[in-house]
């Protein structure tokens, strides 16, 4: 589940670093040592955690702009006269409406609605060579997953599913002067460029796919570039932020960005045993669309039970105290359990400690008196709130 | 990252001062500062209470983890650093200066206590 990076240690359990040899390393690993990253096992990559404070890296993309290796996450490859069927039948979104260079937030769910992942996918520009291209961008945890599902999911469709994982390094910029800083390095037209779409061009003379995407909260771009052009366009970054407060970014700020801006984490918020609607997504669910695909029976069904007698919420919690929710902690009320924390960090951008869990619908609603989280054996008072716990001013 | 020569050393990176007056500080050490990452809360023994060597007496919270903080030697413990419980980032600003923990008076330190150079030789990758 994904969990243990949140485990209850002993001091004396940190030990020196060891060999590290049977983990991946990304195009970038060098230049992350040389910066000197702590390192930490995600997902079987080896992946920067923090350079330096976690909290200014966090906070330097909240007012300033952060530079994130993402080189782990999953690209996966969808091509032919068929792609848009066969992601149409695949994922649970309406993939067929997604316009050239536009992006899609959706997700790839089993046939009983159980999610498998959650995905964002790219509608590429036309070429000569291909007519329809879509790039699929899974979780590193789940790029094996996904990539099974999607090559057995195109039987009988005209498309090509390719493993491309090792095609990309993902170069992630974020942070409000992103935009000046790339603006810098290319002449694409990125204030032409929305929220949520991506075109080819030009940065620091490497082609790469500049996406206006991120998992921040913040205005950011993801550069999707040839392994071999990552240094080179790390540096260059890196040289054009110098002056403006960019600085390196490692997982675990992504994590407590992500966390403020209400975004589920797959094996936190999102796992097979929920359906969409019970991460309250149910939105990325597009019944209208045309032809059956994977799941729509079963989420028929659990659209109907989460309108109904939704079983829990997922909502926000802020605490009042400085002691920090952990996922799996319980959630409680009048001394009963009544619900599960997912994710939970100091906020940077709040200065507490905040939480996302799911609870019993009768303690879901924003100000709902009493709730409190089980922290090693002492209620800690919560506050029950909306999602998400920040929204950037546009 | 270099660890004072005048200080004793836990294999759990509690560093322990020379007793003044019966009386020693304990913190941790910068390289179990850095392996925690930025620290958001610390839970320290109560002013008057007994710790016990190898036992725990308290917590430190990180973004990423919360870790049990253990008592180096035994004896009573005659004052915390306050500062640290409302600036925990001092234990990583200044984990051998600012960022002490508590001092305690100590009635028993165990034969095992280790010299900067063996532990420096501990946290040798």
């Amino acid at each position: 589940m994904g969990r243990n990076d949140l485990a209850r240690h002993a001091l004396g359990d940190i030990r020196p670093m060891s060999s590290t040899e049977e983990l991946r390393h990304t195009a970038l690993d060098a230049l992350h040592r040389s910066l000197g990253a702590t390192m930490t096992d995600f997902a079987g990559w080896d992946m920067p955690l923090r350079y330096g404070s976690e909290r200014d890296e966090h906070n330097a993309v909240r007012t300033k702009a952060g530079l994130f290796d993402l080189s782990h996450m999953g690209e996966i490859t969808v091509t032919g006269p068929q792609a848009a069927a066969l992601l149409n039948f695949a994922l649970v979104g309406n993939i067929a409406s997604v316009g050239v260079g536009r992006a899609r937030y959706t997700m790839i769910c089993r046939a009983d609605g159980g999610i498998l992942d959650d995905l964002i996918v790219y509608r590429l520009a036309e070429t000569e060579a291909a007519s329809s291209t879509y790039l699929v961008v899974a979780n590193a945890s789940n790029a094996q997953v996904v990539l099974d599902a999607l090559v057995e999911r195109s039987a009988g469709f005209d498309a090509e599913v390719r493993d491309d994982r090792d095609a990309y390094a993902l170069i992630a910029v974020q942070g409000p002067e992103s935009p000046g800083i790339l603006k810098s390095l290319t002449d694409a037209d990125l204030d032409g460029l929305k929220y949520y779409a991506g075109l080819p061009g030009t940065v620091a003379g490497v082609p790469a796919l500049i996406a206006r995407t991120g998992y921040t909260g913040e205005d950011g771009f993801e550069l999707f570039v040839k392994p071999e052009h990552a240094v080179e366009l790390w540096q260059a970054l890196t040289k054009a932020g110098e002056g403006v407060g960019l600085v390196p970014c490692g997982l675990s700020c992504r994590d407590t960005l992500r966390l403020e801006a209400g975004m589920p984490l797959y094996g936190h918020e999102l796992s097979t045993s929920l359906t969409p609607f019970d991460a309250g997504l149910g939105r990325v669910v597009k019944f209208e669309k045309e032809g059956d695909f994977v799941g729509r029976e079963a989420l028929t069904e659990a659209a109907a039970r989460a309108s109904q007698n939704p079983p829990r919420v997922l909502v926000g919690l802020i605490a009042e105290g400085r002691r920090v929710p952990r996922a799996g902690y319980p959630v409680v009320a009048g001394g009963e359990v009544i619900g599960e924390v997912t994710s939970g960090a100091p906020s940077p951008t709040l200065g507490k400690p905040i939480a996302m869990a799911y609870v019993d619908a009768a303690h879901s609603a924003p100000g709902t008196a009493g709730v409190g989280v089980d922290i090693r054996g002492s209620h800690e008072p919560y506050e029950v709130v909306a999602l998400p716990f920040y929204k950037r001013q546009k | 990252m270099s660890n004072p020569q005048q200080l004793r050393y836990s294999k759990e990176h509690e560093w322990l001062s020379t007793a003044e007056d019966g009386v020693a500080t304990v913190g941790i050490t910068e390289f179990a500062a850095n392996a925690l990452g930025d620290v958001v809360y610390a839970q320290l023994p109560e002013v008057g209470s007994t710790v016990t060597a190898g036992d725990t007496c308290g917590e430190l919270e990180s973004t990423k983890s919360v870790s049990d903080l253990y008592s180096p030697v035994t004896g009573e413990v005659t004052e915390v650093n306050e500062d640290v419980t409302n600036d925990p980032s001092l234990v990583n600003s200044a984990p051998f200066e600012g960022g002490w923990l508590f001092k305690v008076r100590v009635t028993e330190e165990p034969a095992d206590l280790l010299s900067a150079d063996e532990y420096d030789a501990h946290t040798a990758g």
